[in-house]
């Protein structure tokens, strides 16, 4: 039903660019959009039909294969291999007794890695794109394309973990920004992003936002509406406000629209998607009758096809005092894109009210060539305060410590 | 398809031997032990003369290697390959995707195709930007997959399952890519790209 919404969409602005210009209306008609794909809007241009999206290899990178030496830190901190052989390695959580779970998207797995011996165990198999996994009081819960499921006292049961127990399904099957990143917010709620059922389409009741849901799976709210696909978020140690990730379209143009990182203040705000990209672009398919002034602008622009991921918070002591209650955010990296960007992990520091003072680069290195040696998901900070990496191209975890300048 | 299953098995029985010494593969002297199997259903020289079952010559290894390890992780189900991919290692993905990256593609059949459909056809593929992501000549990159001159029964299969979702895909984009597509259309493409010269 979307998709022939879609159609008479762009069929009447087709109509309607024809009385402009009939050029444009030529363009528009020798090009159909085929909605859903990641291709919709790449427009008619040798250059861009070079641009595919990238998919990480299943198998994982050899620890001595992994790219750690080419990688840069601020001085005074280093980086070492956590764990290798963790295929497709995506969001990452801490458990209360330091097992570290890593969730994938392309594979079947969701894996734990020990603590101290760093031993990669699968710990459940055969699911559909398990991106998403969260921690709370001895639960594992962990996101399926579209369930919530969960394994009760899963540190004590590593070696046998129960097969997972679903808690919540009432959820959109799109494969198209379908995986999903999870959380349990302060308020002891679980947070579900979502996604746009494709690059650019028009607004339905049941994607584009984020909810949340007890964590028996009961009282499901939407809490934020026009987001095109967060793949991670983080409440303000401070604010306890929630902000969030929310990757721009594809095929606009090369630099526009940013990513943004945004901030919700308020239940069922509304960030503006598809009507409105990167707070103050007007999107030129279905942003007409719309302005983006009556939309949240983000509190950051993220770069423009950037893959802005997996965000935390870091609350740790082992970091200077500049890096308190600041942000990491895990930039995937751009596909969209003939000079790629991104492909890191950003250090985004807030001012006392909550918006942003600066957005900086942190952990950098994994473009060379115009090629990834490695792309970052997500950030976790650990209980020592060092700072683990996600890294889904090499199926590997990476650990960041400071041990001070001079040292 | 029983007449099929049974000269299939047939060949099986000869395969190693007939793989190794088979006119054709002379020019391959490192085959790799566990691609020794590969002919006997695949068809020698990397062209398949077996229904539903792919042409592999001049496929993309990085393509190769996902799908040989969705079969040994149970991703994908196949009656044939499963049991065929179960035992092989990490390692043995790598090389048997090299290998079979080196073998000669598939050529177009005799058939070069009625010019009116192929002709309405190449619309289509042009309209759907086929041509982008598997490359203007169809030979793939990386992960995407050389569609060239792949045994027209197995694209239809192959697109049909993505369409209903019977094959989820490595990453799902077919699976999107072809929500507006109709099974009309499916026909004409894999007519297009099984002659497309």
């Amino acid at each position: 039903m979307a998709y022939r919404t879609a159609f008479l969409r762009r069929t009447a602005l087709a109509g309607l660019v024809g009385l402009m210009t009939l050029s444009a209306a030529a363009q528009e008609a020798k090009q159909p959009l085929p909605p859903g794909s990641a291709l919709a809007g790449r427009p008619e241009n040798p250059e861009a039909a070079k641009l595919a999206p990238i998919s990480a290899p299943p198998l994982p990178t050899a620890a001595d294969k992994l790219p750690t030496a080419k990688l840069h830190l601020p001085p005074g901190f280093s980086i070492e291999v956590y764990a290798s052989g963790v295929g497709n390695a995506r969001s990452l959580r801490e458990g209360a007794k330091g097992t570290v779970f890593v969730g994938s998207r392309l594979l079947d797995k969701v894996y734990a890695i020990t603590p101290g011996d760093h031993k990669v165990k699968v710990i459940a198999s055969g699911l559909h794109r398990p991106n998403g996994v969260a921690f709370h009081d001895g639960t594992l819960y962990i996101a399926e394309l579209s369930q919530i499921s969960k394994i009760d006292n899963i540190e004590d049961t590593l070696d046998n973990p129960a097969k997972p127990t679903v808690i919540y399904s009432d959820l959109p099957k799109d494969e198209a920004h379908g995986w999903k990143f999870i959380s349990i917010g302060p308020d002891n709620r679980l947070y579900i992003p979502i996604g746009q059922p494709g690059n650019n389409e028009p607004r339905d009741p049941d994607h584009a936002q984020i909810r949340r849901i007890n964590l028996d799976g009961s009282g499901a709210e939407v809490v934020a509406v026009g987001v095109r696909n967060t793949v991670g978020f983080d409440w303000s140690p401070v604010s306890k406000e929630l902000y969030f990730t929310d990757n721009g379209r594809d095929w606009m143009s090369e630099d526009v629209p940013e990513d943004k990182l945004n901030r919700l203040t308020k239940v069922h705000e509304d960030f503006g998607v598809p009507y409105c990209y990167q707070g103050n672009i007007s999107d030129p398919e279905f942003g007409w009758g719309h302005s983006c002034s009556d939309y949240t602008p983000p509190v950051a622009l993220m770069g423009a096809h950037t893959a802005a991921l997996g965000m935390r918070f870091y609350t740790g002591s082992m970091f200077p005092a500049e890096y308190k209650d600041a942000i990491f955010v895990a930039r995937h990296g751009s596909w969209n894109r003939s000079k790629k960007l991104g492909g890191d992990v950003v250090v985004v520091k807030l001012n006392k009210d909550g918006s942003v003072k600066s957005v900086e680069p942190f952990l950098t290195g994994f473009i060379a060539d115009n090629n990834y040696l490695g792309r970052p998901v997500d950030v976790q900070p650990l209980k020592d305060g060092s700072l683990l990496v996600s890294d889904d191209w090499n199926g590997a975890v990476y650990r960041i410590t400071y041990k001070g300048k001079g040292k | 398809m029983n007449r099929i299953l049974l000269s299939l098995l047939a060949v099986s029985a000869l395969a190693g031997t007939a793989f190794a010494i088979g006119p054709g593969m002379a020019a391959y002297a490192a085959v790799p032990e566990k691609a020794e199997q590969c002919p006997a259903c695949h068809g020698e020289n990397g062209q398949s003369q077996t229904e539903e079952i792919p042409s592999l010559g001049g496929q993309q290894p990085a393509y190769t290697l996902i799908q040989l390890y969705l079969f040994r992780e149970k991703q994908r189900i196949s009656q044939r390959m499963s049991p065929v991919a179960a035992d092989l290692t990490d390692d043995d993905l790598r090389t048997i995707s090299d290998f079979i990256g080196t073998l000669p593609k598939p050529q177009p059949p005799a058939d070069a195709g009625d010019p009116a459909r192929m002709a309405a056809a190449k619309a289509l593929v042009d309209k759907e930007h086929c041509n982008s992501c598997h490359s203007a000549d169809f030979s793939g990159r990386d992960n995407i997959p050389r569609i060239a001159n792949q045994r027209e029964d197995y694209l239809l299969k192959t697109l049909r399952d993505y369409k209903s979702n019977k094959r989820a895909g490595y990453d799902g984009t077919m699976a999107e890519v072809l929500g507006p597509i109709s099974d009309a259309q499916i026909v004409e493409l894999a007519y297009y790209l099984a002659r497309v010269r």
